[in-house]
């Protein structure tokens, strides 16, 4: 795999993660912005993926599992906040 | 064989993230946010991550079998962070866009108050 297809693809992903934050510093409501966290994480994990396939190290792709996981966590800690319930239901 | 199958499919997986989060900046408000990019973004997400897993197959298998996992993870909680932002949205109050046809969580009572009925 040429070098400029790992090049192209990132930056591809830096501007979704440019639309994101977007989202996150302009988006009206509160929902909005949980919900453009919740897309940056798992851009995040794409990130990861293609750094393992560059550099050929699998432990990336253990960070992007990691933060997978912790990302769907802190999403549905926002969401039970916005529902306006406690977190011990 | 299998260089062609994971470009086609990173590629493909790129131009779905890119229209996922497009569809987050420009639809009207936040539901339609929320399923475009929800839907899109785990689509192109789970395709690069095949395509890592294609591309690698042959020399690496800790790299396949973790990118295997890793979609797994992201089939599983990606809805379900989505269902449950949805659900408090609409329980917080933020007001569907004018244009809007049909609202089903309003016609069956707020979930919230639906659920403390049957405790």
């Amino acid at each position: 795999m040429p070098e400029t297809i790992y090049n192209l693809a990132c930056g591809a992903l830096l501007v979704c993660c440019g639309m994101c934050l977007y989202r996150i510093g302009l988006g009206p409501t509160a929902p909005d912005r949980a919900v453009a966290i919740d897309i940056l994480g798992i851009v995040v994990v794409c990130f990861t993926a293609l750094l393992s396939l560059r550099t050929g190290l699998s432990y990336y792709l253990n960070i992007g599992i990691a933060w997978a996981i912790l990302s769907f966590v802190g999403t549905i800690a926002l969401a039970k906040h916005l529902e306006g319930k406690g977190f011990d239901e | 064989m299998s260089d062609t199958i994971g470009a086609v499919m990173l590629a493909v997986g790129i131009l779905f993230n890119l229209a996922g989060c497009l569809g987050m900046v420009r639809l009207p408000d936040v539901y339609n946010r929320l399923q475009a990019a929800t839907k899109c973004v785990t689509l192109g997400t789970c395709l690069v991550l095949g395509a890592v897993a294609v591309l690698t197959a042959g020399q690496s298998a800790a790299i396949a079998l973790r990118g295997a996992l890793c979609i797994v993870f992201i089939v599983i909680t990606s809805p379900t962070a989505a269902h449950a932002l949805a659900r408090g949205a609409h329980a917080s109050g933020v007001k569907l866009w004018e244009g809007s046809v049909a609202d089903a969580y309003a016609a069956d009572g707020e979930p919230g108050a639906a659920r403390e009925e049957t405790e």
